[in-house]
């Protein structure tokens, strides 16, 4: 199917609209509250309450017998909860660190969920519950009531998250300032990590346990590279994730039986994948090319300084000197004649024929202010050692 | 009004504070006179940065009272000031230099409440006092260790306080930042502010500080650097580790702490 023919289905085809509308939710929720779970360093709690939050599912059913969605996600929400105070409870009574803990909740309650899981698909009504669709996702099974319930929930998360923006984020920064400050460090805390497994739980359904922190973490990731400040972060990871939403429910749409949150969770990390790359300042390839100027400087500045001791040596700037000459001073470096034609195009040498060069009178102005900062910074460096020594 | 009637800025009477039934602080008590800039030393592990903690009960005490001007931490947070160790925060926040010193006017803006201009204004000031105020949009992550400490000195001055509790506020800076530094300690002496600072350079203790308080554990001993500052008094403090040479009224001629032993 086109692009066209996915877009013109996203408008007109009633059912994908409703997919897309509740999977779009989810991406913006997740992606916003990712934000405080990426910045407190949380993300892998994001991991271990989704896994978490199986076996609530599936207990859920076993005691109610019912597939609305908003039972099967208050059974979630209250594993997802008991883990999370798990972890917390291994974490302070225990010599484990947190890592440990979260391994040890994630894997024991994600077990037991399975466990129960294949119990209950043995029961006939439990097949037609469709309850494995929440370990990997099934956007198509939203409906119109889940989709209103998911968007209740999602505003008044933002709303909340709006409301004590300026607490979160001091909490987030600099939590014993907080406190010392009068606000409640561990309630708000508690808070945030509530919201978060509110968010986890309102994607189960459409993303599935096994993909969903891949919506906490990584439209979190890849909007941090194009921002230094924090509302502009969790705007765009709201714009990432929500677009990922839309994007995985549409294709997932395309086949049969493809299930949403591998799509989703694909096409996310494509988008953080990229951001790592391209994003301007933090991003790898601005990086690298950085480090590529600052070395085709540092060469520059090397020929022009050694052309300068080759031309005080004969008493005359136009005195011709070859690459040889250069490349021996250089201690091997290789790309002089690269670096001379550089140089050449700056007008600060000139090419002499035969492969001789020497350095115009601009070039040795240059090489002189170049010895002259290196200089400075010699001595500023001696200085600073001199400080230092006791 | 003469030094005992009125009231201290900082009175601590028994203060205890244990992790797992160890004790890092042993019935402390302090008693530091307003207008007062005291240091906090003694050795590695030997309970400083708890000692503040406690005092601001960002840590539970297992015992003791703490008084501020005469009256309870609870009622008195608006008057205190808190500069925590600059290595305790992410310094890759998504946050600019003016944003972290706004967060000191948090506490006096309350819940809900945003900063505005009020505020802004306070903070471009307050950058200015530690000479920073040409990083005011700067990305935090740009700072040197340096610049961070007088970010967070300058969210400090903005909490407007009566006392200032400072971590190792001179740990790691540059010349520049030790000038800032000392420049708005005498400051605050001269507003009749208190300072209370944890502090490891021995040599310059009688030279920035009026008060000193010798901790190891338990406290050794507290005053006027005049009086507490003795070579028997850091003999106690750091265990003999420590060489003096006796006749000099402040022991600048400090050997190297550990191979000495």
């Amino acid at each position: 199917m086109s692009w066209a023919g996915l877009l013109d289905d996203l408008v007109f085809d009633y059912t994908l609209r409703t997919v897309a509308l509740g999977t779009a939710i989810i991406g913006v929720i997740s992606g916003v509250l990712g934000c405080y779970a990426l910045l407190r360093r949380q993300s892998l709690l994001g991991d271990a309450i989704s896994h978490a939050a199986l076996p609530g599912v599936v207990i859920a059913f076993m005691i109610t017998r019912s597939r609305a969605s908003i039972v099967l996600m208050l059974g979630a929400l209250v594993s997802g909860v008991l883990a999370t105070l798990l972890i917390l409870a291994v974490v302070r009574n225990t010599r484990l660190k947190e890592d440990s803990a979260l391994g040890i909740a994630l894997s024991v309650f994600f077990g037991l969920g399975l466990m129960l899981l294949t119990v209950t698909q043995r029961m006939s009504d439990a097949r037609q519950a469709g309850l494995d669709r929440f370990l990997f996702g099934q956007a198509a099974t939203l409906v119109v009531a889940d989709v209103i319930t998911m968007a209740v929930i999602a505003g008044l998360a933002i709303g909340l998250v709006l409301l004590f923006w300026k607490e979160f984020k001091l909490v987030s920064f600099d939590p014993d300032f907080a406190t010392s400050m009068g606000f409640p460090a561990r309630g708000l805390d508690v808070g945030l990590t509530t919201l978060l497994v509110v968010a986890i739980v309102i994607g189960l359904q459409a993303v599935g346990v096994i993909l969903m922190s891949a919506l906490v973490v990584a439209p979190a990731a890849g909007a941090r590279q194009w921002t230094n400040r924090l509302g502009t972060m969790t705007i765009l990871a709201g714009l990432f994730g929500g677009f990922s939403g839309v994007a995985g429910a549409l294709i997932s749409n395309t086949r049969s039986g493809l299930s949403t949150g591998p799509v989703i969770a694909l096409v996310v990390s494509l988008i953080t994948l990229a951001s790592m790359l391209v994003a301007p300042n933090r991003g790898l390839i601005w990086n690298w090319v950085r480090r590529l100027r600052q070395r085709q400087q540092f060469r520059s500045e090397t020929v022009l300084v050694d052309l300068l001791a080759l031309s005080q040596q004969h008493d005359s700037l136009s005195y011709g000197h070859s690459v040889d000459a250069i490349h021996a001073m250089n201690r091997g470096r290789r790309g002089e004649v690269r670096t001379l034609h550089g140089l050449r195009e700056r007008r600060l040498v000139t090419g002499t024929g035969d492969g001789m060069w020497s350095l115009t009178e601009a070039g040795e102005a240059e090489a002189q202010r170049i010895l002259q900062e290196n200089d400075g910074a010699q001595a500023a460096l001696t200085r600073s050692q001199i400080e230092v020594a006791p | 009004m003469t030094a005992d009637s009125a009231p201290l800025a900082l009175e601590v009477t028994d203060l205890t504070v244990a992790y797992a039934e160890k004790a890092v602080l042993w019935d402390v008590d302090l008693a530091v006179p307003a207008g007062t800039l005291m240091a906090v030393i003694g050795p590695n592990g030997a309970g400083k940065t708890t000692l503040i903690k406690a005092i601001l009960g960002l840590l539970k005490p297992a015992a003791g009272q703490v008084l501020l001007s005469g009256k309870g931490y609870e009622q008195q947070r608006r008057r205190v000031a808190y500069v925590p160790q600059r290595g305790s925060v992410d310094w890759d926040f998504p946050t600019s230099v003016l944003d972290v010193v706004m967060m000191g006017r948090y506490g006096d803006l309350g819940w809900f409440r945003r900063p505005r201009r009020r505020e802004q204004e306070m903070s471009r000031k307050a950058l200015v006092e530690v000479g920073m105020e040409d990083f005011a949009d700067r990305q935090i992550s740009q700072l040197s260790g340096g610049q961070q400490q007088r970010v967070f000195l300058a969210r400090a001055l903005v909490q407007d306080a009566d006392i200032y509790f400072m971590d190792e506020p001179f740990q790691g800076v540059d010349a520049t930042t030790e000038r800032a530094i000392i420049g708005l300690l005498q400051r605050l002496r001269a507003d009749n502010k208190t300072v209370v600072a944890v502090y490891h350079d021995l040599q310059t203790v009688a030279e920035y500080f009026d008060w000193v308080t010798l901790l190891n554990v338990r406290r050794i001993a507290s005053g006027p650097v005049s009086e507490v500052f003795t070579a028997e008094n850091l003999r106690r403090t750091y265990g003999g580790r420590i060489g003096f040479v006796e006749g000099i009224s402040h022991p600048t001629d400090m050997l190297e702490a550990e191979t000495d032993q």
